[in-house]
């Protein structure tokens, strides 16, 4: 047994936010024991990585290269994870809750037959993993169980990043083998989609719209009131997914983070996914239906009601008030 | 293609949910239920596939009777046959449990591919379909919004994060897990939902498919979630409230 790892994610060569966010989760969990985490990154060459997460207060850091990781695949990084964890035996490993741990962790998990507790927004004595169910509308405390490592990783935003300290850890390497047929799927390079002509990361307001609008004949409700209020219009998901407006409207994981000085939720109920992408916001208003959609856990300000008689109501008020 | 579509019943999207008595789980007696949304795209790119390339589209549901329901309207839409995993514990069961279920029921039928959702809509783990994979031996990729046949295997289209995309090409037998929007979701016509009624719908035990091992993630309660804001619900009818919000715009926002 050897305490808490952190798997730290590569982000354009450098370790990405949401790392240094499991970092913090990693520190807190193994402090439960009295003991520092140790980082793991993994790659061809992790030199840099490996430096920069050195900073960082943890134990130490281990370096598992291989050439064959130097681009991510899910079979490289789970056989190599696999002969890691099959060597030193740790009790936890901590992860980033990003697209690419979701595509391998699982299988990696099931390999030594244990799960994933996936998507963590708080970790307590025990212990306690907490994560959300029903989309956000309720929360479940798990526990792992059985025998050999517990995997868990942290949702982007549930642990400070700034809270991480400083310090110069030892590095070490792990050499895995890998054979290359063992890579049964062949990763393209990354590409952007259509030409991004809306850039609403620069907007002071937004009005963002999702599914309570219904139809896309609804939608010019949610532009008058975003042309009354001098603001863009933003999308949840489902809108886009849709076809009712351009992907480039998209807010949440998908698509793009936002923190203006209002963001105006109108119909969308808060799914996590869309959360992730607002939350940061200076101040969120949400208009919904439903008293009890998670919207309402992060919205400064809240109406509760039909959007369709509230939003055309708002859109006089705020053209009276700026006459 | 032989393509199997493992699909989830989960509790409507607007339904009502209320804790039951022993703080496990969601009281169900008076829920309605539908499809998992992204199993919905799942199944929607098997039947485009089918239709493309011809083969067979079996729906994979575990769960209680109540599921048949929404295997009658995957039927519908267009599957050819479906089989059901009778079993009254998936709640129990962790994500590593339910996958081994669907992946020793799918095995039996040896499908070039297997289709899943990327994740429930209620307990959201995600997970199922690598799972499903891992324990098939076969290759996979997930959160695909696209699917190309080619003369080796597919060439996927998968989503990353902030607007990123990749293609991957993996040979089959392989599982995908399928982003939502993709594509766009079918109707079931009048013809497809009485057709469905004369589909072969097999049902199996999930005592046959093998024991299930302990739970390794353990759900012990589940509670409301805490609040991460204390929120101003305005109250009064939408004008008022209107008339209430700009002046909260104007003098404490101030973005009026």
């Amino acid at each position: 047994m050897s305490g808490v790892y952190v798997v730290l994610e590569d982000r354009g060569g450098r370790i990405s936010r949401i790392s240094w966010e499991s970092v913090v989760a990693a520190t807190m969990l193994a402090a439960q024991s009295g003991a520092k985490a140790t980082a793991i990154v993994i790659g061809a060459q992790t030199e840099a990585l490996a430096t920069e997460a050195a900073t960082k207060g943890v134990a130490k850091v281990v370096c598992i290269e291989h050439p064959l990781l130097a681009q991510y695949t899910s079979d490289g990084f789970t056989t190599a994870l696999e002969q890691f964890i099959r060597a030193e035996s740790p009790d936890y490993l901590v992860f980033p809750h990003s697209y690419q741990v979701r595509d391998f962790v699982p299988a990696l998990a099931a390999r030594l037959g244990r799960v994933l507790i996936g998507d963590v927004t708080a970790i307590g004595e025990g212990p306690i993993f907490t994560r959300q169910l029903m989309q956000g509308r309720l929360s479940g405390s798990y526990k792992s169980a059985g025998v050999g490592p517990s995997f868990i990783s942290v949702q982007s935003g549930a642990f400070r990043a700034d809270g991480a300290e400083t310090g110069a850890a030892e590095i070490t390497t792990f050499a895995p083998t890998i054979d290359a047929a063992q890579i049964r799927t062949k990763p393209g390079e990354p590409f952007r989609g259509t030409a991004q002509t809306v850039d609403l990361g620069s907007a002071p307001l937004i009005v963002a719209v999702g599914r309570g609008i219904k139809e896309a004949d609804n939608l010019p409700l949610v532009q008058d009131l975003a042309a009354a209020l001098g603001a863009e219009l933003a999308a949840s998901r489902p809108i886009c997914d849709n076809g009712w407006l351009p992907i480039e409207r998209q807010v949440g994981s998908s698509g793009q983070t936002v923190a203006p000085k209002l963001y105006l939720a109108v119909g969308i109920s808060g799914a996590i996914q869309h959360l992730v992408g607002m939350k940061g916001s200076q101040c969120i208003v949400a208009i919904n239906k439903d008293a009890e959609a998670p919207i309402f856990e992060v919205a400064d300000y809240g109406i509760v009601g039909d959007l369709f008689e509230v939003v055309p109501a708002l859109t006089d008020a705020i053209k009276s008030a700026r006459q | 293609m032989k393509i199997i579509v493992a699909i989830k019943q989960v509790p409507e999207r607007d339904a009502q949910v209320r804790i039951n008595s022993a703080g496990k789980w969601i009281e169900e007696a008076d829920l309605q239920f539908a499809m998992n949304e992204s199993d919905a795209y799942a199944l929607e790119e098997a039947l485009q596939l089918k239709e493309k390339h011809g083969g067979e589209v079996i729906v994979l549901t575990a769960g209680p009777e109540r599921v048949g329901t929404t295997i009658r309207e995957a039927l519908a839409k267009g599957a050819d046959r479906a089989i059901h995993i009778e079993a009254d514990d998936l709640t129990q069961r962790d994500a590593l449990g339910v996958a081994q279920l669907l992946a020793s029921a799918a095995k039996q039928e040896s499908p070039d591919l297997v289709l899943t959702g990327l994740q429930s809509d209620d307990l959201g783990y995600g997970q199922t379909g690598v799972i499903m994979a891992e324990l098939m031996g076969v290759p996979h990729a997930s959160l695909i919004l696209h699917v190309d046949k080619t003369d080796t295997g597919l060439t996927v289209k998968r989503e990353l994060e902030e607007g990123w995309f990749q293609n991957i090409e993996l040979p089959l037998p392989a599982v995908l897990m399928i982003q939502s929007g993709g594509t766009k979701l079918r109707y079931a016509t009048l013809m497809g939902i009485k057709k469905a009624k004369t589909k072969e719908f097999r049902k199996v035990s999930a005592s046959e498919l093998g024991a299930a091992g302990a739970s390794t993630a353990v759900l012990e309660k589940i509670t409301l979630p805490q609040k991460q804001k204390s929120t101003q619900i305005i109250p009064g009818s939408a004008k008022e409230a209107a008339a209430t919000l700009v002046e909260k715009l104007k003098f404490e926002v101030r973005v009026l």
